[in-house]
Parts: structure tokens; C-alpha cells; sequence
């Protein structure tokens, strides 16, 4: 393997943004046939290196070479020329264009615009690869996994044969991404090199053939990945030794807190998000919410927190002397002044819990301004509380006057997550709340959640990763189509109960 | 009795500028800058027509001398050369140092209004005449000449082929227009720089360029509906801020067609005919009332615009990105 020509060198590779390093002297080679996965924590420059080979920044310093021959790559245009294509986490497509148009957007062919027989490529495209694909659909009509395979049939049309695909699996549920690497295997026995940057560890290990490391900007090193494990890799990501187990203290006192009773609800158009969910929820608990996504945990928690109206069922806050209120009917306002905290992260992080555009202090701001006296606003208290967020949970920023926009993801959740717990709640709400974060990041928000669950708060989990919830939660509840599969013990849980029971109601052993 | 035979010509001529700014506007605002200045660049294309003229019309020794591809082609390149001026500043100032759309769209009308206003002003001035006006009419003449056989062919000759040439052009370039929008690469790679610049740029389309390339001719377009005001509508007689709102009316009628050169062929028209309504309907002397019938264009694209939003249907949408500015490293 030493002696093949590598497809892609990468050497010396220098970029700065103002005053910060994004990467310092980065070598890297990427083969064809081979699947290499690009590790590295968030804010390492995993991104910024890649952008640099897909033509969208422009290095500094260093050389790559395609094929052995140098080049330079100063547009996205030569990076198509070239035969890179990237797809990027944030996709780069036209929503209101049909997916044949965005295919080829930006292409030179010759001769007049024939969507017909774009068309007729892309289906060509799906065959061989095993896409399912309408090429005149628009892309505001598709979900988000189509979204991803027009990018990649995007990519593919081009001719590209080297892939680079930035998180492609932060997004996609467990069945999608299954579907998606056996695609991605299906190209690398094609002679593709591909280059996947993921966070998920598990991932690395089932699909890569290789691995590198970035910390910080510098290349710390590759290796087969057969040759390592989750262990090790974790390790060089992050520069020291980290624990890798989740920690689970056994629940102090639990008393029932928000009891759920046969709660409906519809969406705007009609269709039934929850069908007669019934639980409780206990203080001094994890409980964990599992299922596919948009099986109703969104609507489940909105419903909680007073944001989404309700058909029929109830919910009540019980109070620690047994006193019942219910809360359907509350506006978001008054329940939170009850103490029920919802810090939901869609998959716009920055689209409901913070303003982008403000301050850490002003962000803050946005949970107390009804506080101050009078006409003016109070504005020492949320800068107080800024730092002390800042400082307690290791927030990267360069100072509590930045824009929140400014931060990493992993940042810019840790923010959100301070000033949720900084209201004291009783009940904590949590959606997505490691979506897109590193491991060492993701590690410091369960443990954030964990010294909530201690001091007797009850914490709503809706996750995704299942290895997560089953390590972390206290319960599980399963939905599936709105309806609630079952409730089982956390300890003792295995994945693939579980995960049957989130495509079928109850997890019937149909198939033994 | 409605004199409808009467009444479309006129409708169509009050609409021709309106359809010329429109179109311009549509092919600006799909690159995704919105151009405010529009009233400012209309008004420049027709000043810049109106000096041309006078110069060339000055220069002659006697009226009878004019030649007639002169008349036509330097008030028409003096009108292109005006309007792209402006569409290069309006790109200067929000493409390349990446300034605030809004403000410098404004701006730019002011600026267009007080430019064309101080050099009409002038050539009056020139001109020594009694009225505050300049009259072209030996160019007017040559703009404003309608087909043959329009006389002879009774009503059909008046509603379709009584126009100047500049109001067949104008139809034309905005079907061009819808053409090259919504059939070919160029027009779908415009659209795309719209919607979303960055997944054009990463698409390898040059989004500045595409940019700059939409509103310099978008602006030349609209540019030719202020000559074809002047020269053709009003008779080649220049006066001051006669121009009135018809730059505003464009820009209301982007929105009223959607976004689709091809719609503002008619929507125009109805818009031109809205606009003189008043002139046909009996109203008496009072003056209030004729003022309420001007104000049906406005009315008619605020509720276009309540139904669209209402209806929610994406097409029908303004370009995602309307109005910024776009920046590749932008984090």
C-alpha cells in the first residue's frame, strides 16, 4: 500500500482567519479505493482543510499534489476539473429549484439546457449505485437523507472520484445511514478515494479503512483502522487520556414531576404527531426518549413547554407536597416560571434558544429582561451570569462580548445549556442536545445534565444516538408514529430491543 | 359608453415604461440584489437620451438636415450608456465594497432624480425658452412612429400597431427575458446566485460576475423606459420630475408579476390602464377622487402580494437572498 501514488497529497498546508491558526503545516494523503476517515475535535480544522482541497479557501502555504502532479486549486471550478467533490454538512443546494436543476448548476456542457436528458443521467447514476432519487422533484419537498444523495448524484454527475463528505451522518437516522455507507462501500470498490469527517466513533470503525487526526490544526497522525480503537483515537483527538464511559448515579428520591396523560396532538395540517402518550416523569431521573426521528419527541416537548397546542390528554407539574397543576393552557411564559426548562437544539442550533447575531451577556438577557425595574433593563446580573458560564463550563470565547454566531457549535451549546440551568429549573427539557458536538464537548454536556439529575432535577432526554441513552438514562420511552412503544429500564436495556421497538409498537419478536 | 379602442393605446403607452423598468428589475433582483435606485436609474436613462438628443439636434443647421438612424441610435447608446453608469456604481457599492442594498438603492434615487433634474434644468436653461420644457420633437418623431397600415386597419390598427419601436422592443426583451430566466443555463445559474450564493459559488459559478452582469443590464433595460418616456410617450417634451412615481410603479409591479418578465407583458398593461382609469371614468370636478383612482395600482399589489404570502407557494417567493451581500469566507 506505501508504494501506491496517493490521490490526493496534501503538504505543509497553512491557513489562517486573522489572527487564528484554523491549520499549521497539515500533511495529509488521501488513496483510491479506500475509505479515510478524517478525525478531529470541533475547531480543529477538519473543514478548513478540506474546503482548502475543494477550491472554496484558498491556502496560505503548502502544496497539494493530484495524481503525483502538483496544483492549484484557487476555485470550485477547478476542484470539479480535478474530480473532487465535496458535499458539504450544510447542503449546498436551491431549495426551490427541482433536484435535476441543482445537479447541473454551474456546469458547462455544450449545447442547449435538456433537463430531460440530466434526468435520464441522474437515474442512470441511481442504478448503479442504488439511489432512490426524482430528479424533478424540488428540494423544499424532500426530507433531509434525499437531500444528502442529490449532493452526492450532484458530485457523482461531475465525474468527481474523489469524495469528501463533511458529517454526512449528523442528520440521518440509523436506517439512513446504513443505506448510506453501503453506498459509499459500493464506491470505493469502484476505485473512489473517499474521505469522510464524522464525529461518530462507532462509524470510523465500521466503515473506514484509515484514519487521521487533527488536533488544533496540526496533523497528529494516521493509521489502518483495524490497527486502532475508540480508545486510542479519542485519545489523539483530544491531546490526553479521556474517560470513555458515561456516568449513570443511581437516582436520589425519585417523586413523580410532570405526569403525561393521554396527551394528542395534531400539526397544523392536520396530521396526528402524538397519539395518547401516557408517562411520567420523576425528579432525581434521566429519562430518555428514543425513537426515529420525528415520531413526536419535537411536539412531545414543545407540548410540555406550552408551545404547541394540544387536542385532548393532560399534563401535569406536580409539585414536591403532591400539589397537582396542569399545564395545557399555560403560556410558555408562566410554565417556565413554574420551573420547566426547555432548552430544545433543532437542527438550526441557533434558530430558537439564542440570537446569533448577540452577545453571550445579551443572550442571556433573553431569559430575564422582564426582570429589571422599571423602564430600564438590568444589565450586570446576565453579564455576571455570562462569565460564570463562561468560566464553569470551559466556554471557548474570546470574550463574553462576542456574537454567539461566532463560536463552534460545541460552544454555542454549552451557552445555551448554562443559561437554562442557570434559571434553577425543577424540570429540564433536552432535544438533540450533543447533535453536531465533538466527543469531548458531548462528554461535558452529559455530565452537565448528570449534576442537574443529582440535584434533583427531572431531565427529559431526547436523543438520538442510542448507545448514548442507553449508557445515560435512567428510562427509556420509545415512540414510534406518535404512539408510545414502551418504557423500559435503562439499565439493563439492549440496543436492538430497543431499536425494534422504534420501528414497530412494542417490538413484537415477529421475526423469531 | 367605455371607449376601449381609445382606451387600451393608451393603457399600453402608460405600461411600456413600466414593463421596460420592470423587466430590468426582475433580471437585478433575481441576482439577488435588490436595485432601490431603479426610479433614480430610469430617470438617468431618460436625461442621458434627452442631452444626447439636444446635442445632436443642435448641431444640425437646419431641421430638415436630421438624419434619421442618428436620431434614433444617439439618444438610444447616450440613454444605455447613462443607465449602465448607474448599474455600475449601484455594483460597485454593493457587490464589490459589499454596502448596504437598501441604503445605497435609495440613495441612488436621489441622486438620479436630483442629476436628471439639474441637467434638464440646464438645457432649458440653454434653450432660452418660454415654458420650463425642452422640446425634441424632430427625434420624438422618429421614436414614435407607428407601423404602416396602422390608419388603415381600423380598430386592430389602432390597439396593436399604433406604437414607436421601442414599445415592440420592450415586449420583446421581456419575453427574451422569461426565455433565458426559466430555459437556459445562464438563466438557471442566475437564478441560483438569488437564491443562494454560496451554493452557486461552491457550484463554480462566478457569483460576482453574474451579479454585476444582471444589474448592468438590468439597468440598461430600465434605462430604455425612461427614454421611451420622454421620447415616445410624452412627445419628446422633457419637464421636469414629469416623470412622477412610474419608477416606484415598476418596482411594485416586480412583485405584483412574481418575478416573471413574461406575466408583466399584461400586468403592466393593467397596471398602465389602472393608472389612467381616472381619466375615462367620469369623476366630476373633484380632484380627490381622481387621486383615489391613482392610488388602484398600489392597492392592487398589496393584495397580490397578501395572496401570495398567503398561498406560501415557494416559487412564488422573492429570491431567497434578496438584498444581501455575499462575502465566500464569510463564517
Amino acid at each position: 500500500m506505501d508504494n501506491k501514488t496517493p490521490a490526493v497529497r496534501m503538504r505543509n498546508i497553512t491557513k489562517t482567519f486573522g489572527p487564528v491558526v484554523a491549520n499549521d503545516k497539515v500533511w495529509l494523503d488521501i488513496y483510491r479505493g479506500e475509505i479515510l476517515a478524517l478525525l478531529g475535535e470541533n475547531g480543529s480544522g477538519k473543514t478548513t482543510l478540506m474546503n482548502m482541497l475543494s477550491g472554496i479557501y484558498f491556502p496560505d502555504e503548502g502544496e497539494i499534489s493530484i495524481d503525483g502532479k502538483e496544483v492549484v486549486i484557487r476555485s470550485p471550478k477547478d476542484a470539479f476539473d480535478l474530480g473532487i467533490g465535496m458535499i458539504h454538512q450544510h447542503f449546498k443546494l436551491v431549495d426551490v429549484l427541482s433536484a435535476a436543476e441543482n445537479v447541473v448548476l454551474g456546469l458547462h456542457e455544450p449545447g442547449r439546457l435538456d433537463l430531460e436528458k440530466v434526468a435520464e443521467r441522474i437515474r442512470g447514476i441511481c442504478d448503479a449505485y442504488g439511489f432512490e432519487v426524482d430528479p424533478h422533484q424540488k428540494i423544499y419537498d424532500m426530507s433531509v437523507s434525499q437531500k444528502q444523495t442529490v449532493e452526492i448524484i450532484k458530485v457523482l454527475y461531475r465525474g468527481a472520484d474523489i469524495l469528501i463528505l463533511d458529517e454526512p451522518t449528523a442528520v440521518l437516522t440509523p436506517q439512513e445511514t446504513d443505506k448510506l455507507f453501503a453506498v459509499l462501500r459500493n464506491m470505493r470498490n469502484d476505485g473512489k478515494a473517499i474521505v469522510i469527517i464524522t464525529h461518530k466513533l462507532h462509524e470510523v470503525e465500521e466503515l473506514s479503512d484509515r484514519v487521521a487526526i487533527l488536533r488544533h490544526g496540526q496533523f497528529i497522525g494516521d493509521m489502518p483502522t483495524k490497527k486502532t480503537n475508540a480508545q486510542e483515537m479519542t485519545n489523539m483527538m483530544v491531546g490526553h487520556a479521556v474517560s470513555l464511559n458515561i456516568d449513570r448515579p443511581e437516582p436520589v428520591d425519585p417523586k413523580p414531576r410532570i405526569e403525561v396523560k393521554n396527551l394528542t396532538v395534531r400539526s397544523i395540517d392536520g396530521v396526528l404527531k402524538l397519539d395518547d402518550v401516557s408517562f411520567t416523569a420523576n425528579s432525581g431521573e434521566i429519562l430518555g426518549i428514543a425513537g426515529i426521528s420525528g415520531c413526536g419527541q419535537k411536539e412531545l416537548l414543545e407540548a410540555i413547554a406550552g408551545l404547541q397546542p394540544t387536542e385532548s390528554g393532560s399534563i401535569c407539574y406536580i409539585e414536591d407536597n403532591g400539589e397537582k397543576e396542569e399545564l395545557i393552557g399555560k403560556d410558555p411564559l408562566a410554565i417556565a416560571d413554574m420551573g420547566v426548562s426547555l432548552s430544545f437544539v433543532p437542527e438550526d442550533r441557533l434558530g430558537m434558544g439564542l440570537v446569533g447575531n448577540m452577545d453571550l451577556a445579551d443572550n442571556m438577557m433573553l431569559r430575564s429582561f422582564r426582570r429589571g425595574k422599571g423602564f430600564f433593563t438590568d444589565r450586570k446580573s446576565p453579564r455576571k451570569l455570562a462569565q460564570d458560564v463562561v468560566h464553569d463550563l470551559e466556554v471557548a470565547t474570546p470574550s463574553i462580548s462576542t456574537p454567539v454566531r461566532r463560536l463552534s457549535g460545541g460552544n454555542v451549546q454549552k451557552v445555551l445549556v448554562g443559561r437554562e440551568i442557570a434559571s434553577a429549573p425543577t424540570v429540564l427539557l433536552t432535544a438533540y442536545a450533543v447533535r453536531g458536538l465533538d466527543i469531548n464537548s458531548s462528554y461535558t454536556i452529559y455530565d452537565l445534565i448528570n449534576r442537574q439529575k443529582k440535584a434533583g432535577v427531572a431531565v427529559i432526554y431526547v436523543g438520538e444516538d442510542l448507545d448514548v441513552l442507553l449508557e445515560l438514562a435512567d428510562r427509556i420511552l420509545v415512540l414510534c408514529g406518535g404512539k408510545v412503544s414502551g418504557i423500559v429500564e435503562g439499565r439493563g436495556a439492549k440496543k436492538r430491543d430497543v431499536g425494534m421497538m422504534m420501528t414497530r409498537l412494542g417490538g413484537n419478536k415477529a421475526d423469531e | 359608453m367605455f371607449d376601449l379602442v381609445s382606451f387600451i393605446p393608451r393603457a399600453v403607452m402608460q405600461g411600456i415604461p413600466l414593463l421596460l423598468g420592470c423587466t430590468g428589475e426582475t433580471l437585478t433582483e433575481k441576482s439577488g440584489n435588490l436595485n432601490l435606485g431603479l426610479p433614480g436609474v430610469m430617470y438617468v436613462g431618460g436625461i442621458s437620451g434627452v442631452i444626447g438628443s439636444f446635442l445632436y439636434e443642435q448641431s444640425l443647421t437646419s431641421p430638415e438636415a436630421i438624419n434619421g438612424f442618428l436620431a434614433v441610435s444617439i439618444p438610444l447608446a447616450c440613454c444605455l450608456l447613462g443607465s449602465l453608469l448607474m448599474g455600475l456604481l449601484y455594483c460597485f457599492l454593493t457587490v464589490t465594497l459589499r454596502a448596504n442594498q437598501n441604503v445605497t438603492g435609495l440613495a441612488m434615487t436621489t441622486f438620479g432624480v436630483g442629476f436628471g433634474n439639474f441637467f434638464g434644468g440646464s438645457l432649458i436653461k440653454l434653450t432660452d425658452s418660454e415654458v420650463p420644457s425642452i422640446a425634441l420633437s424632430a427625434t420624438s418623431a422618429y421614436f414614435s412612429r407607428s407601423l404602416p397600415f396602422a390608419d388603415s386597419l381600423g380598430w386592430f390598427g389602432q390597439i396593436f400597431l399604433c406604437y414607436g419601436f421601442l414599445a415592440y422592443v420592450a415586449i420583446v426583451i421581456a419575453f427574451i427575458c422569461a426565455y433565458v430566466l426559466k430555459r437556459t443555463r445562464v438563466g438557471l445559474q442566475l437564478r441560483a446566485v438569488g437564491e443562494n450564493p454560496n451554493t452557486a459559488d461552491a457550484a463554480g459559478i462566478n457569483v460576482n460576475r453574474y451579479k454585476y452582469v444582471a444589474t448592468c443590464v438590468g439597468c440598461m433595460i430600465a434605462g430604455l423606459g425612461g427614454l421611451y418616456y420622454v421620447m415616445d410617450y410624452a412627445c419628446g417634451v422633457w419637464s421636469n420630475d414629469a416623470f412622477g412615481d412610474r419608477g416606484w410603479l415598476a418596482l411594485a409591479l416586480v412583485i405584483f408579476t412574481i418575478w416573471k418578465p413574461n406575466v408583466a407583458v399584461f400586468a403592466s398593461i393593467l397596471f398602465g390602464g389602472l393608472y389612467i382609469l381616472y381619466l375615462f371614468i367620469p369623476t366630476g370636478m373633484n380632484l380627490a377622487v381622481k387621486e383615489l383612482y391613482k392610488m388602484l395600482p398600489y392597492v392592487v399589489t398589496i393584495i397580490v402580494l397578501v395572496i401570495s404570502s398567503m398561498r406560501n407557494k415557494r416559487e412564488n417567493q422573492p429570491p431567497a437572498s434578496l438584498g444581501l451581500a455575499y462575502f465566500r469566507e464569510e463564517r
